[in-house]
């Protein structure tokens, strides 16, 4: 790469770095906002997960560089992390019987 | 014949790359072996904190009278720090930025600033969690309900500030032996990797533990 090109890309991955900052700074406060309107706590739950979800994936795609390494290295590593977090919930429904079902 | 050995002994000699993949010439995931090897750290260690995230919410399911111990100026304190330790990620894909120019005194700085960052992580954490202690939450027992509550709150927020920790000490290690040419700059940036995941970490213990047990007027 000769040198403006290199220039012109050192300063592009600065841009990119920035707008991922500021939206992660942008979905906290969303966070945190909806905190302060006290929403029911099912829906509360299932939008915050789903912002932390995205949150989580501009980390690792962007500051950890996931995205721009070999597909042969997300697919050693992440499937195999949801997996392992998805048979997690198997018993998880036990606490809903186990709430249900205790002597009040 | 001659002529031929030598020119694939020069091969051999030529790069690492041009090895069979059976003689540890392969690179199949094109990332160096450190490398690699945080990486499968860090899916290990995703998996703890996931288990003991997946821990938490079954105790908090499974409980009646879960306390809603964070007002207002628990909420402002855990945003801060949110704020703290996402902009301590900004500053540590700067050290990583400038470690590849070889700017040795910028990369220092930048990984000095991640670590302050990750300082001042800490004593906000730590003074809410004696905030807390003061007001009486211990592991198995708290003035408002589940006793539950503070054995799932200070195993889940203190392995991830041991994991803040850690990583102060281990930026400021990579810092110093950067200066001193003992570290390349493929080690900032597996320290940065870690770092990154740290800050992944908090994205969900700050919802799920404070933001879902509010208690905001």
């Amino acid at each position: 790469m000769s040198a403006p090109a290199e220039q012109a890309h050192q300063e592009a991955s600065r841009k990119l770095f920035m707008v991922v900052w500021v939206s992660l700074l942008v979905l906290t406060g969303v966070e945190v906002f909806l905190a302060y309107e006290n929403l029911e706590v099912k829906l509360m739950l299932i939008i915050l997960m789903t912002l932390s979800i995205v949150k989580a994936s501009l980390i690792i795609s962007y500051f950890m560089h996931l995205r721009f390494e070999r597909t042969s290295l997300v697919l050693t590593l992440m499937p195999a992390l949801v997996f392992v977090i998805v048979m997690m919930f198997m018993a998880f429904p036990d606490s809903v019987r186990l709430y249900e079902m205790k002597p009040k | 014949m001659a002529d031929e050995t030598m020119s694939e002994r020069g091969l051999h000699a030529q790069a690492g790359a041009m090895e069979s993949a059976w003689e540890g010439g392969g690179s199949p995931y094109a990332v160096g072996s450190k490398k690699l090897g945080m990486w499968l750290f860090i899916v290990s260690d995703a998996i703890t904190f996931s288990a003991l995230l997946v821990a938490y919410s079954y105790v908090r399911v499974a409980s009646s009278l879960w306390p809603r111990p964070f007002e207002s100026a628990s909420i402002i304190n855990a945003t801060v720090m949110t704020g703290v330790l996402l902009s301590s990620s900004l500053t540590m894909v700067m050290a990583v930025r400038e470690s590849k120019r070889d700017a040795v005194s910028k990369t220092v700085v930048w990984l000095l600033a991640t670590a302050a960052g990750g300082i001042l992580f800490d004593i906000l954490h730590i003074r809410e969690w004696l905030g807390l202690i003061h007001e009486g939450v211990r592991l198995f027992a708290n003035p408002w309900g589940t006793p539950l509550f503070g054995a799932a709150f200070f195993s889940l927020t203190g392995l991830h500030m041991t994991h803040v920790t850690i990583g102060v000490v281990y930026l400021i290690v990579v810092a110093l032996g950067f200066r001193r040419s003992k570290y390349s700059a493929e080690d900032v940036e597996v320290s940065g990797l870690y770092w990154h995941f740290v800050d992944l970490v908090w994205m969900f213990i700050f919802p799920l533990v404070y933001l879902m047990s509010a208690k905001l007027a």
